[in-house]
C-alpha cells in the first residue's frame, strides 16, 4: 500500500500526473461506445420488467421436496392462462409468478398450492400487482427524476457555477443510461427496488462529482490572474489531487453495497436487497468512472471556450516553452514529469490564511 | 467513544463539542426511555404482515380525485381496518396532493380479511328508523324485548336487544351492511342504538352538501343537501311516507359504514330535492356531517395497486439478512480504513460507531413519535449511507494530508484542512439530502423507507463529522503518536507523500 500512498503525494504535488482531462477524447469515445451499446440493448432487448411494472401475481412458498414441474401442474390445474414462471429459490422455496389475476383466480392458485404441497396458507408470501400499477410508479419515478434534475441543476449552479452544474448533469445522465443499458443487455429484472437503486445512483454520482469540482474550483479561482496553467491543466491537477480520495471513496462505498449484494443475492436468493444493491454496484462503478473521466473533461471543454480562457491558454502557450503542458507529452500512462512546473512550490510555501474559503 | 480526560481538559473547544455530543446522546436515550420505546419498529417486510396499496381514481366521469376526497377515504378505510381489531395496523396516504396512494398495512396473518374489506367501496345510505333506544344492552325478558318491532326478523330484534353501543367494537364500522336488509346500528357517539329499514336513498344520489348558518332559525349551524334526479324522487317518496308516522319511525338515519351519522326527524315531505338538516349543531359538527354527506359515498374508486403478504418466517429471514449485510459492510469498511489510514482508522471506526448509536436512538425515538418504521429498503439505505458517512472522513483526511504536504504541522493541518473539507462535505451532503427529500416526496411505499433512512443518516453524518470527528482529530493531533508522524499513524511523511528528499532535489 505504501507505494500508492507515495503516489498520492506525488499526484498532489503534480510530480506525477495522469493526463486525464487532456485526453478527453479517449474517454468520450469509450463512453460513447458504452452509451450506444446501452441504447442498442434498450432498443433491441428492452428492459426485463418485474411484475410490479407489468402487473401479475407472485407466490413464494416453502417446499423442500416439491419440484418445479409439480408446482406447474398444480397451478395449471386451476385453469389460469397466460404467462407462468416457476422457479426454485434457494434450497427450499418455490416461486410461482403469473400474469394479472382476479381475486377469485388468485384464491384458487393459493388453494391449489395449499392442497398440493400441504403448506399453511399464512406461509405463502404473496404479491399481487394490478395491471395499471406499473404505469403509476413509472410516472412517479419519472416525476422524481425530473424534479431531481431541476433542483440539482439550480443547487449546483448556485453553489458552484452553471457550467459545473451542466457538466455534472451530463455525467449523471451518462451513468443512469449506461447502468440501465447494462440491465437491458444482461437481462436483470427491473423492480421498484432497482428503480430505487437507479435514483440513488443519481445522488451518489453527483456527490462524487461535487467533491472533485470543489477542488477544481479551488484550483481555478484566480487562474486568469496568472499565466502558469490553462484551465484544462488546472482541472487535470484537481482530478489528480482528488484521485486517491476517489479511489478510496469508491472502494469504501462499494464494500457495504457488495456485502448487501452478497447476502441479499446469496442468502435470500431474490428480493429488495439484491435488486437495490445490484443496481447500486453497477451504477457506482460507472458513476466513479464518469466523475473522474467525464465530468471534469466536459467542464474543461465548456470553460476553455470562454474568451478569458482562450486568452489564458495563449499566454500559457507563449510562456511555457519548456513543455509546461502535460497534454503536450505523448505518454498516456502515469508519467513522472520532473522538470515541469518549476516555480510551483514558491507561493505555496507561504502559510495560508486560515478560514480562506 | 472514550477519550482520555486529561487531553479533553487541555482545551475547551473540542471538549465542549464532545460534551455536547454526550449530552445529545444521553437526552436521546432518555427520550427513548421515557416514551417507552425499547425497540425499533419494524416494517411489515421484516416481521410479516400484509400491505395493500390502493390507487384512487374518479368513479364516474363527473367527479375528480381531490385531496379532500382522499383524506376522507383514508378516514373511512381506517375505520374499516380498525374494525378488525388488529393492533398497529396503519392507513396512510403517501405522496403529495391529489397524486397520492393509500397504503394499508396490517401486521400478522389477517391479510386476507383486510384485502376483502378494503376492496369494498364505502357507501352512504339513508334508512328509515324503525326503533331506537339508549345504546346499552337491554335486559332480557323486559318490556322492550317483549315488544319486538313488527316486520323485522327475530334475529334483528335479538341483535338490537343485546347491542352495546358503548363497546368500542360497535363503533368501528363494518362496511358490510346489506342495503336490502334491515340492520341494527349505533349512533356515532355510541349514545343511541337503532333498528333501521332497508336503504332507500344512496349517498351517490346526493349531488351537493354544505354546512352553513341558518338565517331563519337565528344563527344556528345547519347542513344543506341537494339530491340529483334519482335521489330527488327517492328522497321525496321516503319523506312523504314517514313524515306522518309516530316517533321514532319518522326519522331517517344517515348511515355510513354501518354507523349512524345523524338521524334527523322529517318534518315534511320534501319533493324538491333540496333538504336542510337543522339542530343544535356546532360549526365543526355541521361541517363534519356535510363532509360525510359529500364524501361518504367515496367519490373515488380504488384500483388495487399492490398487495404484498409476507410471512413472519420470511420477515425474520429478511431482517437477519439485512442486519448481517450491514455488519459485514461495517466490518469491511473498518478493515479497509485501518489498512489504508492506519491509526486514523480509530477515528473512522469511532465516528461510525457514534453515528450507528445515534441512528439507533433516533430510530427508537422517531418510531415512537412519528411512527417511523424500519423496512428492508430502509436498512439498505442505512448501509449505503455507511459509504457516504465514511467518505466524509476520507475527504477530511485527504485534506489534512494535503495541508501537511503544503508544509504544515499536523496540528495546524487539522484545522486548515477542516476549513476546506467542511465546504466539500456540506455541498456533497446537501446533494445527498436533496436526493433523499425528492425521493421521499415523489415515491410510494418502500422507496420512501429508503429515502427516509438515507436522508436521516446523511444528516447524522453531517452532525457526527462536526461534533465528533473534527474535535477528535483536534485532540488526537496533540498526541505524540500522531503528530510525530509515527509510521502507523496514517499521517507519517511517507503516507502523506511528503517525499522530502525528492522535493529538495527538485527545488
Amino acid at each position: 500500500m505504501s507505494s500508492i500512498k507515495g503516489l498520492g503525494g506525488r499526484l498532489y504535488s503534480g510530480e506525477t500526473s495522469v493526463n486525464i482531462v487532456g485526453n478527453a477524447k479517449r474517454w468520450y469515445i469509450v463512453s460513447a461506445l458504452f452509451t450506444l451499446l446501452s441504447i442498442g440493448a434498450l432498443a433491441v432487448q428492452g428492459l426485463h420488467l418485474g411484475i410490479e411494472f407489468k402487473g401479475g401475481s407472485a407466490y413464494t412458498f416453502p417446499a423442500t421436496t416439491a419440484t418445479v414441474e409439480q408446482a406447474r401442474s398444480a397451478v395449471e390445474s386451476t385453469g389460469i392462462t397466460g404467462e407462468l414462471i416457476i422457479q426454485k429459490i434457494g434450497e427450499d422455496k418455490i416461486r410461482v409468478q403469473t400474469g394479472s389475476l382476479t381475486n377469485a383466480q388468485s384464491d384458487s392458485v393459493e388453494a391449489a398450492i395449499v392442497a398440493t404441497f400441504g403448506v399453511n396458507a399464512a406461509d405463502i408470501d404473496t404479491q399481487l400487482i394490478g395491471p395499471s400499477w406499473g404505469k403509476e410508479i413509472t410516472k412517479k419515478a419519472l416525476y422524481g427524476l425530473l424534479a431531481f434534475i431541476i433542483v440539482i441543476l439550480l443547487f449546483l449552479a448556485m453553489t458552484f457555477e452553471p457550467k459545473m452544474a451542466f457538466a455534472a448533469l451530463i455525467a449523471v445522465l451518462h451513468d443512469v443510461l449506461i447502468t440501465v443499458g447494462i440491465y437491458a443487455l444482461i437481462g436483470f429484472d427491473v423492480t421498484p427496488a432497482t428503480v430505487i437503486g437507479f435514483l440513488t445512483i443519481l445522488g451518489y454520482s453527483l456527490y462524487d462529482t461535487v467533491v472533485i469540482f470543489d477542488k477544481v474550483r479551488e484550483n481555478t479561482r484566480a487562474i486568469t490572474s496568472t499565466s502558469k496553467q490553462t484551465f484544462t491543466q488546472a482541472t487535470n491537477l484537481a482530478v489528480n489531487q482528488t484521485i486517491v480520495r476517489s479511489i478510496n471513496t469508491t472502494v469504501i462505498a462499494l464494500l457495504p453495497v457488495a456485502s448487501i449484494l452478497f447476502i441479499g443475492g446469496g442468502l435470500l436468493g431474490a428480493g429488495t436487497l439484491k435488486d437495490i444493491s445490484l443496481a447500486l454496484f453497477i451504477g457506482m462503478l460507472v458513476g466513479s468512472y464518469s466523475s473522474v473521466f467525464i465530468a471534469p473533461a466536459v467542464l474543461a471543454q465548456l470553460r476553455e471556450k470562454e474568451p478569458a480562457m482562450i486568452a489564458l491558454a495563449k499566454r500559457v502557450q507563449a510562456r511555457g516553452t519548456a513543455g509546461v503542458s502535460a497534454s503536450a507529452t505523448t505518454s498516456s500512462s502515469v508519467q513522472v514529469a520532473t522538470a515541469t512546473v518549476t516555480d510551483r512550490r514558491g507561493p505555496r510555501n507561504q502559510p495560508k490564511r486560515k478560514g480562506r474559503k | 467513544m472514550s477519550t482520555p480526560n486529561n487531553v479533553v481538559k487541555s482545551s475547551a473547544r473540542p471538549g465542549r463539542a464532545l460534551a455536547i455530543l454526550t449530552l445529545i446522546l444521553i437526552s436521546l436515550g432518555a427520550t427513548a426511555f421515557v416514551t417507552g420505546a425499547n425497540e425499533v419498529r419494524l416494517g411489515l417486510d421484516l416481521r410479516g404482515g400484509t400491505s395493500v396499496t390502493l390507487q384512487p381514481r374518479a368513479s364516474t366521469a363527473g367527479n375528480e380525485v381531490t385531496s379532500a376526497a382522499i383524506d376522507q377515504a383514508v378516514e373511512i378505510i381506517r375505520q374499516r381496518v380498525n374494525s378488525l381489531g388488529v393492533a398497529e395496523s396503519e392507513v396512510t396516504a403517501q405522496g403529495s396532493g391529489t397524486n397520492r396512494q393509500i397504503v394499508i398495512s396490517v401486521p400478522g396473518e389477517n391479510g386476507r380479511r383486510v384485502v376483502d374489506l378494503v376492496g369494498q367501496t364505502a357507501e352512504l345510505r339513508f334508512r328509515q328508523v324503525l326503533a331506537s333506544g339508549i345504546g346499552v344492552p337491554t335486559a332480557v325478558d323486559t318490556a322492550t324485548a317483549a315488544t319486538p318491532v313488527a316486520g323485522v326478523s327475530d334475529a334483528v330484534n335479538q341483535a338490537f336487544a343485546t347491542l352495546d353501543c358503548t363497546a368500542a367494537a360497535s363503533l368501528q364500522g363494518t362496511g358490510t351492511d346489506d342495503p336490502a336488509a334491515a340492520i341494527t346500528a349505533c349512533s356515532k357517539d355510541g349514545g343511541t342504538k337503532y333498528i333501521l329499514a332497508p336503504a332507500e336513498v344512496l349517498g351517490r344520489q346526493i349531488s351537493k352538501a354544505s354546512a352553513g348558518i341558518d338565517t331563519q332559525a337565528g344563527s344556528a349551524w345547519s347542513v344543506s343537501l341537494t339530491f340529483n334526479n334519482e335521489g330527488t324522487s327517492a328522497f321525496g317518496a321516503l319523506t312523504a311516507r314517514v313524515t306522518s308516522l309516530p316517533e321514532p319511525t319518522n326519522q331517517v338515519a344517515i348511515v355510513l359504514d354501518g354507523i349512524v351519522q345523524s338521524s334527523p326527524r322529517i318534518n315534511e315531505a320534501i319533493p324538491s330535492g333540496t333538504a336542510q338538516i337543522t339542530g343544535s349543531f356546532t360549526q365543526v359538527e355541521a361541517q363534519d356531517l356535510a363532509n360525510v354527506l359529500k364524501y361518504g359515498a367515496l367519490p373515488l374508486a380504488f384500483d388495487r395497486g399492490e398487495v404484498q403478504q409476507v410471512s413472519p418466517t420470511l420477515g425474520a429471514e429478511q431482517l437477519t439478512a439485512g442486519l448481517l449485510a450491514g455488519a459485514i459492510g461495517l466490518i469491511l469498511v473498518t478493515i479497509y480504513s485501518f489498512f489504508y489510514y492506519r491509526g486514523l482508522g480509530i477515528v473512522v471506526t469511532g465516528s461510525l460507531a457514534v453515528a450507528a448509536v445515534m441512528i439507533y436512538l433516533l430510530a427508537l425515538v422517531l418510531g415512537e413519535t412519528i411512527g417511523f418504521t424500519l423496512t428492508l429498503a430502509g436498512i439498505a439505505g442505512i448501509i449505503v449511507a455507511i459509504g457516504i458517512t465514511a467518505d466524509s472522513f476520507v475527504v477530511y483526511f485527504e485534506r489534512i494530508r494535503d495541508e501537511i504536504r503544503e508544509g504544515r504541522s499536523l496540528r495546524s493541518a487539522v484545522e486548515s484542512g477542516w476549513v476546506k473539507a467542511r465546504h466539500t462535505i456540506l455541498v456533497a451532503d446537501a446533494v445527498s439530502i436533496i436526493a433523499a427529500l425528492l425521493l421521499y416526496f415523489f415515491a410510494v411505499g418502500s422507496v420512501r423507507g429508503f429515502a427516509f433512512a438515507l436522508g436521516l443518516t446523511t444528516l447524522v453524518d453531517l452532525f457526527v463529522v462536526y461534533i465528533f470527528t473534527k474535535p477528535l482529530m483536534t485532540i488526537m493531533a496533540r498526541w505524540k503518536f500522531f503528530n510525530s508522524g509515527h509510521r502507523f499513524s496514517g499521517l507519517s511523511d511517507k503516507s502523506s507523500g511528503v517525499t522530502r528528499t525528492t522535493s529538495s532535489v527538485e527545488a
